[in-house]
């Protein structure tokens, strides 16, 4: 049994939530991100958001599956500011709905400062409506300049309490600093360019279990969606503990996403 | 309350039983993509000075250096060491190298 934190279903067929129930997959949680193109106006926002809060809930029910999301402008499209706030103004219309558990993935992409406009009006956002954070950390050669500038915006921000900020996208040069600073950390499992399972195992390995969860993010690019139960694999082929797999792929997702009061994993199949 | 981390359960000849072919063959593949890049017509900004690929000899420099922490030093090598937020986005994706790498550079970006 376990949760997948992060995965774009939007992008996935059917047969993948099928595929993920079949490999003990009870709930998962979608953050809003970019759809591979921009979109040309705030009302493609407002139909993307009821996508993920009514149409990818009852997908997701037919396999047992729990799906919660999380609401925002990525940081791709965000360097219009113009046109972002008129999304993020939109937002507050869906924070009441059921599987809606806070904001993200806010975050950063390029590093510009339209990008930093637009996440400091997002974390004003949670702040506003006391919303639980999913961060965004950006790509390759832009991450750990950008996971030290998310950082020290939420500190300058003053109001989040790092224990409801989850930094996502985590591999071995932020790691450290994001647990540090007292926030929780995901390692995106990706073919090419994030954590292997591998890599993903020899960081539990060096920096522990605490505060810390893998996830697939699992979305239109190259990605898969059975990223998590492969590292909890890989970790079993090393000899890790049952109950230290468990932790990092379900017992810690769990303790994390509970403080919204609005997580829960005991949806049964509805097809 | 803190825990420790989780020891790696196999001893180093475990290690290496189990993942040596994997990573033999990722040695392969980068050496014959060098040679593809060296077989390759060079164009009008000569690719063998691509920062990506000075990042890359780098980044192999830096795993023949006995020290410990090669993933995360990587990562750093190959990381924008700069501070401060850019005024404009000029692309939304990235490359996987910092392009003002050049040899001879460590892995908080200031020139050795």
């Amino acid at each position: 049994m376990y949760i997948d934190p992060h995965v774009h279903m939007v992008s996935r067929t059917t047969d993948d939530y099928q595929r993920m129930a079949l490999a003990g997959c009870v709930a998962i949680t979608e953050p809003a991100f970019w759809a591979g193109y921009d979109r040309s106006s705030p009302k493609g926002f407002h139909d993307y958001f009821s996508v993920l809060t009514d149409t990818e809930p009852q997908r997701a029910a037919q396999y047992g599956i729990a799906h919660h999301t999380w609401l925002c402008i990525n940081p791709k499209e965000a360097e219009d500011p113009v046109f972002a706030r008129e999304v993020i103004d939109i937002i507050p219309e869906f924070l009441e709905r059921e599987n809606v558990l806070g904001i993200g993935e806010i975050g950063l992409n390029k590093n510009s400062k339209n990008e930093l406009e637009i996440l400091e009006a997002h974390l004003q956002l949670a702040a506003d409506h006391n919303q639980m954070v999913l961060v965004h950390t950006p790509h390759l050669e832009d991450k750990r300049k950008g996971t030290r500038l998310i950082m020290d915006a939420i500190k300058n921000h003053g109001v989040l309490d790092p224990n409801r900020v989850l930094i996502d996208h985590v591999e071995e040069h932020t790691v450290r600093d994001v647990l540090d600073r007292g926030y929780w950390a995901g390692m995106t499992l990706y073919p090419d360019t994030k954590c292997t399972p591998q890599r993903a195992a020899d960081i539990f390995e060096m920096h522990g279990t605490d505060r810390l969860w893998i996830n697939s993010a699992g979305d239109w690019g190259p990605s898969d969606p059975l990223a998590v139960p492969k590292c909890r694999d890989e970790m079993r082929r090393r000899g890790h503990l049952e109950a230290t797999i468990r932790k990092v792929s379900f017992d810690n997702p769990l303790e994390f996403l509970s403080q919204t009061g609005r997580f829960r994993t005991d949806v049964q199949p509805t097809r | 309350m803190s825990t420790s981390p989780p020891t790696l359960p196999l001893n180093r000849h475990a290690v290496v039983d189990r993942y040596f072919l994997e990573h033999r063959a990722k040695v392969l593949d980068l050496a014959a993509f060098l040679d593809r890049v060296d077989r390759a017509k060079p164009d009008a900004a000569d690719s063998n000075r691509d920062f990506r690929l000075d990042s890359l000899r780098g980044a192999i420099a830096l795993l023949l250096d006995g020290e410990s922490d090669r993933a995360k030093r990587v990562l750093d090598l190959m990381s924008d060491p700069s501070t401060e937020p850019i005024d404009a986005a000029p692309m939304k994706g990235a490359s996987g190298a910092w392009d003002g790498f050049q040899a001879g550079t460590t892995r908080d970006g200031e020139n050795a």
